[in-house]
């Protein structure tokens, strides 16, 4: 006679998980919870535009190497690089067409912008696949290596510029039809901030649809989880590596060229002052997550431009606070992959 | 009684020997072999170097962690006796001491917590950690600049003996007068020695053994019963505190502390510059590896200049070999030397003896 | 007394090479040598068991095949060719197909979006689908939803289901029914008995004697690196000490 008490079997159906949506809920959270202290309503909307603005390019910046590293466990010291590249191959379009960027008609400068993103990115994917078989390959696995030799490829890249171009600071301002600002009320809404925040959205939806929908957006996935099955699936990862490693530095060509005309000057180390806040992005994102990228990205720009209003003394470090802050919440950061 | 000396960590190859031979005596007797302030200049910024590198050869090389939080510490140490010094109208020994000590606390206390905090994490985030902290402080350095002197830095006055003013005795002995400047010098010279000798201590005892094996397999010297994280810890604490000391030297040499000398990220590449191609894991790649690096640095560039000059002609090589592009050689040589030359100058040269040692099969 | 005539009992000669041949195979990991020269053989359209205990080298033999460990020494055969030295995807697309002791489903991928990603060849074929989805409902309930959200009964069936998405020469099945409920193994065991009257040649790590016996047409016994026993089931079912010498156990346990 059965005493003990019946045990559920071993394939009873487990509770369906939750969609995780606590992380998703920061960003407005975040932007709604500011809004009283601010107090003026236009001083927000200036805020807040600029800080999406420069969120959105960190997006940029940073979804390359979150990838990189989530499917591939390599980490891209060198990954500002990229950056500086993307940018100054820019001025290759930006510079000989320059009375183009000084009319003013917006079809015109966004043709040569577009231009301009489609040369740098070029280059930058092509430097990419370089990179990727150059240092990277040779020294798979070993991280300590990894990390050496792409800060040495940094360094390279970086004194290159200056060979390649001369000087080490090329100045680009702006397109004419781009410049000035939309009156909303009493609040100045830049209109390149808002070109950043369209392309901006443009990139993270376009790699939500390919990570989702397509076949290869499944092969990353899947290979971020667990690289030897796909393998054994019968697809070649390697030739995934190079292509995904190529797309994160044409990415980041693409973040350097919007970055830098936000900036409105070019410098060699450009991007290499900018990778501290790109992995602050990472970690709080959780590697190889990209939606954690994006709302890290946000997260830390908000948060500099709103601390940089409320409180000047700490904005300067308002990145490793928040990081700690998202630490203690989640250890693994807001979307860890189950990477060990 | 060398043998002892060197903890029993000996050089192992006779080149190796003859060079480090020389780089001592040279180094010992800097003031009288050279005439001049930028010679002299150069060899106190060697033996700093040394030490600092070889306490990153502590992290890096013995314990298998990248830090980028190294010249953090090594600012520290300098802005600790710095900013004493600058601070009090009478600089004397006691006030010097005072800054030091408590730079050495601060050093202390960020290395346990940064420690704490992110050694259990895997290594790459442990460097993505470091390089954040560090660089939030140099930011930090910069901006609180009534306390820091900001971008500028700040100039202070030494303990009267080691001033330039002072003379130990009234003529010259072999060509230089002994005023406070060779003083300077010599304090940190045995300063620096006293640091390196403690560092080969340190990696030849059993502790540093029990680093090695952490640094071979973490998982199984944690099985083994060794608790991988207090070695960590350890390893991290030490090494701060030894790049403070080397920083607090270099800050009395100089007479002057700032954000790019003390905690630029320039420093950082140095060391690591240093450490690989010197030779990781090995300290005394660190000796010959600061040596030939800040030698370069200051001397090198004068050819690269005359080659610059040479080619003029030719667009992209004139522009590679003009002196400020000496980084883009040095990285060069930084990424061979990671493929080629993983174990370093001195690795290669310990190599190269063993090689010749064993006996040629028949 | 009539004599047996040869053509009874000599199998045809185009099939007479095993699909599988392992020969001498060593397997070092770091520095430790797990796989002491291993010579296996898998006949086509049959179900080999390969047996053994614990750290015996049965996964790592699995694992050397698929190339995720290289073999440091010996020669693998699989359908005349010689995949030793090949890479792993080599390997699976030359028509092996690999079912990992851990399953390795991929948890944030659909269950419709792991068997896409196994149907290299082009997109699913639903009739085949279908087939598949009769042994295994389940899949049919949580086509949809992350396969992280499974069972772990329900996993293996995912594993499974990727394995033969598509037609393969040969599966490698690594202990599937390991923690699973009887409803669950009688499902995996009609599925093979199903895919065996279809020709497909198995190779199957098993630790579940009811399974062994039922479905074995060999038994191959691992110990210590190297296979001690090779042979049709019926002489390893039929022998009670050979069972307690090789297993340490009786594969006459009730199911």
């Amino acid at each position: 006679m059965p005493i003990a008490p019946a045990i559920p079997s071993a394939d009873a159906q487990l509770p369906a998980t939750r969609r995780d949506i606590a992380p998703l809920l920061l960003v407005p959270a975040l932007m709604l919870a500011t809004l009283p202290l601010v107090g003026s309503w236009s001083t927000w909307v200036t805020l807040t535009v600029a800080g999406l603005a420069m969120g959105m390019m960190i997006f940029i910046m940073a979804s390359g190497l979150t990838l990189v590293f989530g499917l591939m466990n390599v980490i891209n010291f060198g990954h500002g690089a990229f950056i500086a590249v993307g940018a100054f191959s820019a001025t290759l379009v930006l510079l000989p067409l320059r009375s183009w960027l000084e009319m003013d008609s917006l079809p015109v400068n966004l043709a040569v912008l577009a231009l301009a993103i489609v040369v740098a990115m070029l280059v930058t994917a092509l430097l990419g696949w370089a990179f990727e078989r150059l240092l990277i390959q040779p020294v798979y696995g070993q991280h300590l290596k990894q990390i050496l030799v792409t800060m040495g490829g940094m360094i390279v890249a970086e004194q290159l510029i200056h060979v390649l171009w001369g000087a080490g600071t090329i100045a680009v301002p702006l397109p004419t039809a781009l410049r000035g600002a939309f009156v909303l009320g009493d609040a100045a809404i830049d209109k390149y901030r808002l070109v950043a925040v369209a392309v901006g959205l443009v990139v993270f939806v376009t790699m939500y649809l390919i990570l989702n929908r397509t076949k290869i957006g499944l092969l990353v996935r899947a290979g971020v989880e667990h690289g030897e099955m796909v393998e054994a699936l019968g697809y070649r990862i390697r030739r995934l590596f190079v292509l995904v490693f190529a797309a994160g530095a044409g990415l980041a060509g693409l973040g350097g060229v919007m970055w830098g005309l936000y900036k409105e000057t070019l410098t060699a180390a450009m991007g290499g002052e900018i990778m501290v806040m790109l992995f602050i992005v990472i970690i709080i994102g959780g590697p190889g997550s990209v939606g954690g990228c994006f709302i890290g990205a946000l997260l830390i720009a908000l948060v500099a431009n709103y601390a940089g209003f409320l409180a000047p003394g700490i904005a300067l470090v308002s990145g490793i606070v928040l990081m700690i802050s998202v630490l203690l919440w989640r250890p693994a950061g807001l979307y860890a992959t189950g990477r060990g | 009684m060398l043998r002892q000396l060197l903890s029993g960590d000996l050089p192992r190859s006779r080149s190796l020997t003859a060079l480090l031979v020389v780089i001592l005596l040279g180094l010992a007797l800097a003031p009288f072999l050279t005439s001049g302030a930028r010679p002299l200049n150069t060899a106190a910024t060697i033996c700093v170097y040394i030490v600092l590198v070889a306490s990153y050869d502590l992290l890096l090389g013995y314990t298998g962690i990248v830090s980028f939080a190294h010249t953090m510490f090594y600012g520290i140490g300098a802005y600790g006796i710095g900013l004493a010094l600058a601070r009090v109208d009478e600089p004397t020994w006691g006030v010097a001491m005072t800054g030091l000590g408590l730079a050495l606390l601060l050093a202390l206390a960020l290395a346990l917590v940064v420690g704490l905090f992110a050694l259990r994490v895997q290594a790459i985030f442990y460097a993505m950690i470091t390089l954040a902290v560090a660089s939030s402080f140099a930011v930090l350095a910069s901006q609180l600049s009534d306390f820091t002197g900001g971008e500028d830095g700040v100039t202070f006055s030494v303990p009267h003996v080691l001033s330039p003013a002072y003379r130990l005795v009234e003529h010259e002995v072999f060509g230089r007068h002994l005023d406070g400047r060779v003083l300077t010098y010599y304090v940190v010279f045995f300063g620096c020695l006293l640091l390196f000798l403690f560092l080969l201590r340190l990696v030849n005892s059993p502790f540093g053994r029990v680093l090695q094996a952490i640094r071979e397999n973490a998982f199984r010297a944690e099985a083994l019963g060794y608790r991988t994280m207090v070695y960590r810890i350890w390893a991290n604490v030490l090494a701060a505190l030894t790049a403070s000391l080397a920083g607090a030297l270099m800050a009395l040499w100089l007479r002057y502390v700032g954000p790019k000398t003390s905690l630029g990220f320039e420093v950082m590449t140095d060391i690591l510059l240093i450490v690989v191609i010197g030779g990781m894991g090995t300290m005394y790649g660190a000796v010959v590896g600061a040596t030939l690096f800040i030698l370069a640095q200051n001397y090198l560039k004068e050819w690269m200049a005359h080659g610059s000059a040479a080619l003029d002609g030719v667009p992209l090589l004139a522009a590679a070999l003009h002196p400020d592009r000496w980084m883009l050689w040095l990285g060069l040589l930084f990424i061979l030397s990671i493929y080629w030359f993983p174990v370093g100058i001195v690795g290669k040269l310990r190599l190269r003896a063993w090689l010749a040692q064993r006996p040629t099969r028949s | 007394m009539e004599r047996p005539t040869p053509n009874m009992l000599a199998p045809d000669p185009a099939t007479r090479q095993p699909l599988l041949r392992l020969a001498g195979v060593h397997t070092h990991i770091g520095q430790y040598h797990i796989l002491h020269g291993v010579d296996l053989q898998v006949a086509r359209g049959e179900l080999a068991v390969l047996l053994g205990r614990n750290g015996a080298g049965k996964t790592t033999t699995l694992r050397t095949i698929m190339g995720l460990w290289r073999a440091s020494s010996g020669s693998i055969h699989f359908d005349g060719a010689d995949i030793t030295r090949l890479a792993t995807s080599a390997i699976a697309r030359a028509g092996i197909a690999y079912v990992p002791e851990n399953m390795a489903v991929f948890s944030d991928l659909t269950v419709r979006e792991n068997l896409v990603l196994a149907a290299r060849n082009g997109p699913l074929d639903t009739a085949r689908v279908d087939w598949i989805c009769g042994f295994f409902p389940a899949l049919r309930t949580f086509w949809h939803r992350p396969a992280g959200n499974l069972s772990g009964g329900q996993k293996q069936m995912v594993a499974i289901a990727r394995a033969i998405v598509e037609p393969r020469k040969l599966l490698l099945v690594d202990e599937p029914t390991k923690g699973l409920a009887p409803a669950i193994v009688h499902s995996l065991m009609a599925a093979f008995r199903e895919l065996k009257a279809q020709g497909a040649t198995i190779l199957l790590v098993e630790q579940n004697v009811h399974v062994v016996r039922a479905l074995g047409d060999t038994a191959s016994v691992m110990d210590g690196g190297r296979v001690v026993h090779a042979g049709p089931m019926a002489v390893l079912a039929g022998d009670a000490a050979l069972q307690q010498r090789l297993l340490g156990l009786s594969l006459d346990t009730q199911p």
